[in-house]
């Protein structure tokens, strides 16, 4: 728990050294593959992202009632010439089959998602252990790409490479946070 | 208990979504996106005129306004419309507080309200009896919201709103008629084509 304390703390000034917090990381990437819009449905395990981006001029972010309504809009910038990706939580995602098996994935859009991971390693609500397991199945009946995040040090280049692979081949990706990588959401916080 | 409610006062006439998909088309003259909602309201912009710039939505009911959001952000020097039936808008309500919010000066937003579900069978929404859909948009935020009274009046509040300082939303009460053509369901080529029309790529 101390490590993924740490790897949740809030980053130097991004002057200094570079990112060494998962956050920073998703935040640099997104900048490096020219991302400006950002929807979010918030999660706390999101928070220090979410805060970041909203205070990077670089980003449009903003808060959507719905995960799908996010999905409707990223698609809609895509076509427009602007890059977007999704924040939510897994339970969010749970919402999503219909949108990604009518617009994402039959208009062929890069949607890129990232999914923080709640439902598994120390959950606390049974509601949500169990959307979680309907997340991996309805990303594989779909054949969407999909890659669970787990490690700081290979965190980049799966982030990095999967958002160039879904815009090379119009193809949608999920980018699933583990607690492992972000230390997640337990019962005493 | 519906039967009981009292339908909210309108003095609106009702109109038909083709003809005024029609009358929209006809006064765009500056390669202006519409976004078609699913079902009927992007089968009658398909017959209204198929046009490069034009988006046709198979699926994902309710993501009609959502995605003209998009497109508005992107491209804030161009013109948006969105399409929408009521049925449709029913299913995304919070949409409109996003819009409200993010507040696009270029994009107009149109409701096609007949009270029905009309592809479906003709099923009545729940708000049919009950619902003021531009009173929902005014308090979602929506401040530029009205009823059009009849045709010249939805003329006149698109023009309006192509000059309005925030976006605009018009609804137009609808009869039961079905869409006259049927779109051509090729997403692939429909999503192709629009981003040609919106200048983001060209043809191979």
């Amino acid at each position: 728990m101390a490590l993924a304390e740490q790897k949740t703390s809030p980053q130097a000034s991004p002057e200094q050294a570079p990112p060494q917090t998962w956050h920073g990381i998703v935040q640099q990437t997104l900048k490096r593959n020219e991302i400006r819009l950002v929807p979010y449905v918030p999660d706390r395990v999101l928070t220090t992202l979410i805060k970041n981006l909203h205070a990077d001029p670089y980003f449009t972010t903003f808060p959507t009632a719905r995960e799908e309504e996010a999905v409707g809009i990223v698609s809609g910038a895509w076509m427009g010439g602007m890059r977007g990706v999704l924040l939510m939580q897994t339970s969010g995602f749970a919402t999503l089959a219909n949108a990604l098996a009518s617009l994402a994935m039959p208009y062929q859009i890069p949607l890129i998602m990232f999914v923080s991971e709640r439902g598994t390693l120390g959950e606390f609500n049974y509601g949500q252990s169990l959307v979680c397991r309907t997340m991996r199945p309805v990303l594989d009946s779909l054949a969407m790409e999909h890659h669970t995040c787990t490690r700081l040090d290979e965190f980049e280049f799966i982030i990095d490479r999967s958002i160039k692979q879904a815009i090379t081949t119009q193809s949608p990706v999920a980018l699933i946070l583990s607690p492992l990588l972000t230390g997640g959401k337990v019962f005493d916080k | 208990m519906n039967a009981q409610a009292k339908p909210p006062a309108r003095n609106t006439k009702v109109m038909n979504r083709f003809d005024l998909t029609s009358r929209l088309l006809a006064r765009l003259k500056n390669e202006e996106a519409v976004v078609g909602g699913i079902g009927n309201t992007n089968f009658d912009l398909w017959a209204a005129g198929h046009r490069p710039q034009n988006f046709y939505m198979l699926g994902s009911m309710g993501l009609a306004f959502p995605i003209a959001l998009g497109v508005a952000l992107a491209q804030p020097k161009r013109r948006v419309f969105a399409l929408e039936g009521d049925g449709s808008l029913l299913m995304q309500l919070g949409s409109l507080s996003t819009i409200a919010m993010l507040a696009p000066k270029n994009l107009t937003l149109v409701v096609m309200d007949n009270g029905i579900y009309q592809i479906t069978g003709g099923q009545p929404t729940p708000a049919a009896s009950v619902t003021d859909i531009v009173a929902v948009a005014v308090a979602s935020g929506i401040a530029s919201s009205a009823w059009a009274a009849d045709e010249e009046d939805f003329e006149r509040l698109v023009e309006q709103s192509m000059t309005a300082s925030g976006p605009s939303l018009i609804g137009v009460r609808i009869d039961d008629k079905p869409g006259v053509g049927t779109t051509r369901r090729d997403p692939v080529q429909i999503r192709e084509r629009f981003m040609h029309g919106m200048g983001v790529r060209q043809p191979l």
